[in-house]
């Protein structure tokens, strides 16, 4: 897909087949992003699967004000996509470089937003004692992604752990937070985050999650070179450099498509 | 890049852009080519070595025992027997290396990206450079596979098919194991087709010549067309499944885990609520359609060469094209009939026989028409020719086999025997790798500008054929006896139960058979390869560029074909298969050849083909 010696020779790289009605590049992306249906249809069928067969199903378990403060982000970042193509379809340089640069600040905003989530869960502790009490909550210091067969690996592993339990369920906000237990580490069979071992929803919520945060950093690495060294081929192949932007344009638009069948999924029911 | 890091030394300038990270699809179907051999060769070589385990249960190995000793340690091979271990790891991996190392390569790697540009009249490839990483993407893959037998644990060992949650539990003691390694390389190999397709996909919607029409295009084109989005649609769900298991293999998750599961009298500590059933579904979505994606390139090539062998042109030619986009359609809807024996319930498993049985009929009419190609024509029995009319018998018993097994009821007896196993390799071995073998002896002067003897490749055809049928028609027998295919000793436990029956012994002492008859065909390998390699240099040079007097495009390029194909833009007149004795006793018209009187025959009977205009 770049100038090279035979490359050159190749019809349609640039202008539509009259068949066809498609450059190359456009037909690649098409095609590329029924093989992401695919993958990602599968991954959806997954969860359906397992959370028909499931006994149970934990729901609620993420925070809808960061899900919807990123849908919201990527819906922004849909229209910033677009207008930097309008904008270079009108000639005008410097418009389309605020664009792409809005796109990819957005895209950046929604990673970060995502990363606090995911730091959320491995902070966020399940605990099973001896005589089978379990509780969820915080350790002291807020520690990352701790197990307990790493803790009685240390040198000297503590003798007791501080845990503050969470609230219980459907009490509400001003309502006194439970008093922080003192666990010994001998009395506890089980310690560990909320990662994707805990249960199959959060396995199925990290690889969805984990594999759509993957495509948004591959957006952000393809509209950033566009929109930095990438983007002087503006003055040597305008047609061809527009054509580049929509195809990544309608990668970009692919990776909001999904999310917005993530959000519900995960997030709502 | 590649250049900067890798041109030092004395490689002559451009070496390694020419030959090594080169963008031509003819080098890149080249390198397909020979990489895939390679790996024919190696999965070869390990049911080989299994086939004496199998005769010969717990004997040392001749000769290659002292070698697997040194190699892989004396737990893997103690005294030079095959230990348990490596047996499964052997079963696995020739699986693995035949399907997705060797024939998906070679046919769609190999024959596709260096005919399908030609056959349709285009400079290259659509996207040259995917078509490089495309290369080095299955190559990356192929060196993981082979780099997992030599760590610790050794190579996968749950099947080919890695069915969970044996393959997540199959080997604790290592966290970085064979599986982990497999599911690694697989994904490097879904990448690989996944470029691949997209790139044979847009190369025949765009690049076609002036003047060909989709019913213009020979059927190879079709096939590989078919083939293409096959492996963009059916791949992406293994992905999906690869890494749901890696996650279940390094994260400690529980796709394929259900709750309570014992491995070794101890319950695993994992969440559990899984479904082994979920990796089945997710494995077979993609592995149906890829027994498709093996047949329909080779029934491509068979395609040509009959059509080219028999001087006339293909019976039905728009029947092949319908029913090979039929049975890309429906091949996505078979796979659960892999699994009728999982307890999905009667109601699904009555689906997909239906399915099954619906998918059998455009192959009928493909072989069925194939098979009618040959009546009234002038056959030429050379080299390809004879290997393209071994598959047609061949891939016959291979689909007929098949039937009971996609009958639920007739499949709980021959399930997980070694009628399957019999059964899917007379589709791949006698006919998809015949086919291949034809393709070779048959653009091998394209490529080369040189002939393949005809004397060593009729002897390579005459042992192949017989091996081939004398290492699988027994296999059938020893099925209906109810002979596992996965037992290590060859079925001698099974022997060993009280109801010893006179069959069974049969079955055993078959094995003994099947093993030699498949290190004779190994054997009957060695005049092929050299022919190979004695025809680069010394074989009878091609006195034209069309030596076989074929109508394709592919035969309108200079030999061997410069970078770019054609020398002028080629404009297409007429079908693909345009074979027609004249007054002047030319029997052909190639496809780019303007209509008009002939040099030799001013006055051709029969109605003249007016080109199409250019598509638009």
């Amino acid at each position: 897909m770049h100038a090279h010696a035979a490359a050159s020779a190749i019809p349609y790289t640039v202008e539509p087949r009259p068949d066809t009605g498609l450059y190359n590049a456009r037909l690649g992306i098409w095609l590329f992003l029924a093989s992401e249906v695919m993958l990602f249809g599968a991954l959806f069928s997954s969860y359906i699967l397992l959370r028909v067969g499931a006994p149970e199903w934990p729901q609620r378990q993420l925070s809808i004000p960061l899900g919807t403060l990123n849908t919201f982000v990527l819906i922004l970042s849909s229209i910033s996509v677009v207008m930097a193509w309008l904008s270079l379809k009108r000639k005008d340089f410097g418009r389309f470089k605020l664009w792409q640069g809005a796109t990819v600040l957005l895209a950046l905003l929604f990673i970060t937003v995502k990363s606090f989530e995911y730091h959320d869960k491995f902070t966020h502790y399940f605990v099973q004692t001896r005589d089978g009490q379990t509780y969820t909550g915080h350790l002291e210091g807020n520690p990352f992604n701790l197990k307990l067969s790493r803790l009685q690996a240390l040198p000297t592993p503590p003798a007791e752990i501080v845990f503050h339990p969470d609230a219980p369920a459907g009490s509400h906000a001003g309502a006194a937070h439970p008093e922080p237990l003192k666990l010994k580490l001998a009395d506890l069979v089980k310690l560990e985050a909320f990662g994707p071992w805990r249960s199959t929803f959060y396995a199925i919520y990290f690889v969805l999650t984990g594999l759509h945060a993957l495509h948004v950093l591959g957006g952000i690495l393809v509209l950033g070179y566009f929109w930095g060294p990438g983007s002087r081929m503006w003055f040597t192949e305008p047609e061809r450099f527009t054509n580049r932007i929509e195809v990544a344009g309608l990668y970009w638009h692919f990776v909001e498509l999904v999310w917005i069948f993530l959000f519900p999924t995960l997030y709502l029911l | 890049m590649e250049q900067a890091s890798h041109a030092a030394g004395h490689a002559p300038p451009g070496f390694w852009r020419r030959y090594i990270f080169s963008t031509d699809h003819k080098v890149v179907g080249i390198q397909y080519g020979l990489t895939a051999l390679v790996f024919l060769f190696i999965g070869y070589g390990l049911i080989a070595l299994m086939r004496w385990q199998l005769a010969y249960p717990g004997q040392p190995i001749p000769l290659f025992g002292k070698l697997l000793l040194a190699v892989l340690g004396p737990d893997m091979a103690d005294k030079g027997i095959m230990s348990p271990d490596l047996y499964n790891s052997f079963g696995a991996m020739h699986g693995t290396i035949m399907v997705f190392l060797a024939i998906v390569p070679l046919a769609a790697g190999a024959f596709g990206n260096y005919l399908v540009p030609l056959q349709i009249g285009a400079p290259d490839m659509a996207f040259p450079r995917l078509n490089m990483m495309s290369y080095w993407a299955y190559f990356c893959g192929g060196v993981v596979m082979l780099v997992s037998f030599f760590i610790p644990g050794g190579a996968a060992k749950s099947g080919w098919t890695s069915y969970s949650p044996l393959s997540t539990v199959a080997d604790q003691t290592h966290l970085v194991d064979g599986q982990t390694l497999w599911l690694i390389g697989m994904v490097f190999l879904i990448t690989s087709s996944l470029l691949g397709s997209i790139n044979i996909i847009t190369t025949v919607m765009q690049l076609r010549a002036k003047g060909l029409g989709w019913m213009r295009l020979p059927f190879f084109v079709w096939a590989q067309l078919v083939t293409a989005f096959i492996l963009l649609l059916a791949f992406p769900p293994l992905e999906a499944a690869g890494v749901l298991q890696l996650c279940d293999n390094l994260l400690g998750t529980s796709f394929f885990l259900p709750s309570g599961l014992v491995v070794g009298g101890q319950p695993l500590p994992v969440s559990g609520g899984g479904s082994p059933l979920l990796w089945q579904h997710l494995f077979w979505f993609l592995a149906h359609p890829e027994v498709y994606v093996l047949i329909l390139p080779a029934m491509g090539i068979v395609a040509e060469v009959l059509a080219n062998n028999t001087r006339k042109p293909l019976f039905g030619y728009k029947s092949l094209v319908y029913s090979a986009m039929a049975i890309g359609f429906i091949s996505f809807l078979v796979w659960a009939h892999h699994m009728y024996l999982t307890g999905m319930g009667t109601k699904i498993s009555t689906f997909f026989q239906t399915t099954t049985m619906l998918i059998s009929i455009p192959s009928v009419i493909i072989l069925t028409t194939l098979m009618l190609t040959l009546w009234g024509g002038s056959i030429r029995f050379n080299t390809p020719m004879l290997f393209a009319l071994a598959f047609l018998p061949m891939f016959g018993i291979g689909g007929l086999t098949g039937l009971p097994l996609g009958f639920s009821a007739t499949d709980i007896q021959l399930h997980d025997t070694y009628y399957v196993i019999g059964h899917f390799h007379y589709v791949v071995a006698p006919g998809t790798i015949f086919a291949l073998f034809a393709g070779i002896y048959y653009w091998y002067p394209k490529v080369t500008g040189r002939m393949m003897n005809e004397f060593w490749g009729k002897v390579h055809f005459a042992l192949s054929l017989v091996f081939m049928n004398l290492v699988f028609m027994p296999m059938f027998i020893q099925g209906l006896e109810g002979m596992h295919r996965r037992m290590y000793d060859g079925g001698a436990t099974y022997a060993a139960g009280p109801d010893v029956s006179y069959g069974l012994t049969l079955a055993l002492k078959l094995n003994v058979g099947i093993s030699h008859a498949s290190w004779l065909l190994g054997a009957a390998q060695v005049p092929f390869i050299l022919n190979f390699f004695w025809s680069l240099f010394r074989g009878k040079r091609v006195e034209s560029d069309n030596p076989w007097q074929a109508t394709t495009l592919e035969w309108a390029t200079p030999t061997p074909p410069p970078h770019g194909n054609f020398l002028e833009e080629p404009v297409v007149y007429r079908d693909p298969y345009d074979y027609c004795p004249d007054a002047s006793g030319r029997d052909f018209r190639p496809q780019h050849e303007p209509d008009g009187p002939r040099p030799a025959s001013p006055h051709r009977p029969g109605p003249g083909v007016t080109p199409l205009p250019h598509p638009a």
